[in-house]
């Protein structure tokens, strides 16, 4: 009898986290069509429809804002959006720690610590340097220190064959703070131009969004989004313990280091297109699980999708609150999305667990 | 009637007049054929826009724009380095006016091939510098005339300033403080625009061996022995108040210190390189002498 009501009750959870996937389908797909249509200017989808069903030629203006401004920037607020809300959602299984975010690999010290000195010291690179990757440089620095520093944490953490995911977060923190007093020396080293650069660096944007860098950015992050969902029985196999993971025949240390890789692979990439935009990666999963439960199988595509269509909306708003200029997409996640969970937390108090 | 007059006051007189009169009226004309709606990005650019007096042409500022007080009233594009292509195009301008640090560059090439007229301004850090970026403004503001007499003003200005710092009896230590928050002093080095104030105006750096604007210990401030200290009276929560200047414990140990020798001017107009800068120097000359002579007297 008890066990039946068990099935019946997780049959019951299923159903609501598939219900929750369509439901959170369906409002991608009105984002982003919103955010393609929605704009300063006056062109919207429906011109286009209006352009192709005439047969007409678009204007030359028109096209370009559709085709290499909103088109590039969707996609990237989609991919970025669902990239730091997976990766979140990975971390705090990894961990079983409901505070793990992206930052703890070091993936965002490392990669802030690229973009810092890129954005300092890149007047002093090579001149064929800087040449060669015009102003791809500080992405390209940001994805590379994340890289690194993950690579670096991972290996400070595994000793013969078996990583220990608790070393890994407290040399994060050991590495985050070097990483943190290096960005203090070259803070120091900066003029007031470059400081404000770094300012806006941190507080994120999908402003410079452009073909170049979806083309660039884009494959890692959905390689990494599409990895995801592979990990979902390993997750939830961490959640008993490592002990009774590899008991019940998880390839624990797989896992593990598919995990961290793909975190750093999304979160990386993510990163050095946007900038660092934060919140989406701690509070989106932590709805979900609200909502639907911890089930990584539906919480890592639900997450993805609850992601990408949160940092789209946050996007529309950046973009179109103080036209002619634009806010940095950081503080409308963090103004909107903190009181938000904090009222979420303060009424289901309690309920929060992994 | 007016030949009439021309007569009376004399042929030299009614040259000049008539002169003016044509200038006047080819500016005119021209300023018909220009550009129309100008938005301006970057403080000097549109500083520059007003002093050629065609200020009415703006549509549109950035948020480093805030001279004359004019400029205030209009849309504010956000900061100058991080501008949006999207927002820009859609105000629909037939000239954007750009200064060098404009950005960021993804936008800058999008609106170069959305075919939006953008001219960048060459970057300003001597008063030659300065005599370019006013041509250059003119020059696209498609009032070229106008760009000529104020380049003229300024380089008279500017010249003015030289002869003034050329002729100082001797070189006051010039001491720049940015802030003094919590009683650490920001002061300027070498490479900055306050530096190449203070050797306009005739006086030396008193900081030496550091580039940018970096904080200071307090035996470092009386290291550097500043005849005069100089700050912003206006630029928002970075005022100085000469008091609080004063009240400090190591510049009080300065010789600017005891003779409370302190020179406050407005940021942009002493730092900002645009048309003022000669009459800045000139002011801030001034002050210096003023000093010199409280020093000896």
């Amino acid at each position: 009898m008890v066990a039946l009501d068990a099935v019946r009750l997780s049959g019951d959870r299923d159903a609501q986290a598939r219900n929750a996937m369509l439901a959170l389908s369906v409002a991608l797909l009105l984002t982003a069509g919103l955010s393609l249509s929605h704009g300063a200017s006056e062109v919207s989808l429906g011109s286009l429809l209006h352009v192709l069903v005439s047969g007409q030629a678009m204007a030359d203006q028109d096209r370009l804002i559709l085709w290499e401004i909103r088109l590039p920037r969707m996609l990237t607020g989609v991919l970025v959006g669902a990239s730091l809300a997976v990766a979140g959602a990975v971390m705090q299984g990894l961990f079983r720690n409901p505070l793990a975010d992206p930052g703890l690999v070091g993936v965002g010290a490392g990669a802030g610590l690229g973009a810092v000195l890129a954005i300092v010291l890149g007047g002093l690179a090579p001149v064929w340097i800087t040449q060669a990757m015009g102003y791809h440089l500080v992405p390209l620095a940001a994805f590379f220190g994340g890289w690194v520093s993950t690579l670096l944490l991972y290996r400070v953490a595994t000793r013969s064959g078996r990583t220990s995911v608790a070393t890994m977060l407290l040399a994060g923190i050991a590495l985050g703070a070097l990483a943190g007093a290096a960005t203090g020396v070259l803070v120091y080293i900066a003029d007031d131009r470059q400081l404000r650069d770094l300012t806006f660096w941190g507080l994120g944007s999908l402003g410079g969004a452009s073909w170049p860098k979806v083309l660039a950015a884009g494959p890692v992050m959905a390689l990494a989004l599409l990895a995801a969902p592979f990990l979902a029985r390993g997750l939830n196999g961490l959640a008993l313990g490592e002990a009774a993971a590899h008991h019940i025949g998880l390839p624990v240390q797989r896992v593990k280091a598919v995990a961290i890789l793909t975190v750093a692979a999304a979160t990386g990439a993510a990163v050095a297109v946007s900038g660092g935009i934060g919140f989406i990666g701690i509070v989106v999963p932590h709805l979900l699980r609200l909502a639907t439960g911890p089930d990584h199988r539906f919480l890592l595509v639900n997450a993805g999708l609850a992601g990408a269509t949160l940092l789209l909306l946050a996007d529309l708003i950046a973009r179109s609150i103080i036209t002619p200029a634009e806010l940095p997409i950081g503080i409308v996640t963090a103004t909107l999305g903190a009181p938000v969970f904090l009222w979420i937390l303060l009424r289901r108090r309690g309920l929060v667990d992994l | 009637m007016s030949r009439l007059r021309f007569v009376t006051v004399g042929g030299i007189h009614a040259a000049l007049t008539g002169a003016v009169l044509v200038l006047a009226l080819s500016g005119l004309a021209r300023a018909e054929e220009g550009p129309r709606r100008v938005i301006a990005a970057g403080g000097s650019a549109a500083e520059i826009v007003f002093a050629l007096g065609q200020g009415d042409r703006l549509i549109a500022r950035d948020t480093t724009s805030s001279f004359p007080e004019a400029v205030l009233a209009l849309p504010d594009i956000g900061y100058v380095r991080r501008l949006s292509p999207e927002n820009l195009i859609a105000m629909a301008p037939d000239l954007i006016l750009a200064e060098h640090d404009a950005g960021p560059p993804e936008t800058i090439d999008l609106l170069i091939r959305a075919e939006v007229p953008l001219v960048s301004l060459p970057e300003a850090k001597t008063p030659a510098d300065v005599l370019a970026k006013i041509t250059r403004a003119a020059e696209a503001l498609g009032v070229p005339q106008a760009g000529a007499d104020l380049a003229a003003r300024t380089q008279d200005d500017l010249d003015a300033a030289a002869r003034a710092a050329a002729a100082m009896p001797a070189r006051p230590r010039v001491l720049f403080v940015l802030s003094l928050q919590g009683g650490r002093i920001l002061a300027a080095g070498t490479d900055t625009s306050a530096g190449a104030m203070i050797a306009l105006a005739g006086g030396v750096n008193a900081v030496e061996g550091l580039s940018g604007y970096k904080p200071l210990t307090d035996e470092a401030v009386i290291a550097a022995a500043p005849d005069v200290i100089l700050a912003m009276d206006r630029g928002g929560e970075l005022a100085v108040e000469a008091a609080d200047l004063l009240a400090h414990p190591a510049l009080a140990l300065t010789p600017a210190g005891q003779r409370s020798q302190v020179v406050r001017m407005d940021g942009l107009y002493l730092l900002g390189f645009g048309p003022r800068t000669g009459a800045a120097a000139l002011e801030l000359n001034a002050a210096l002498r003023q000093a010199l002579a409280a020093e000896r007297g």
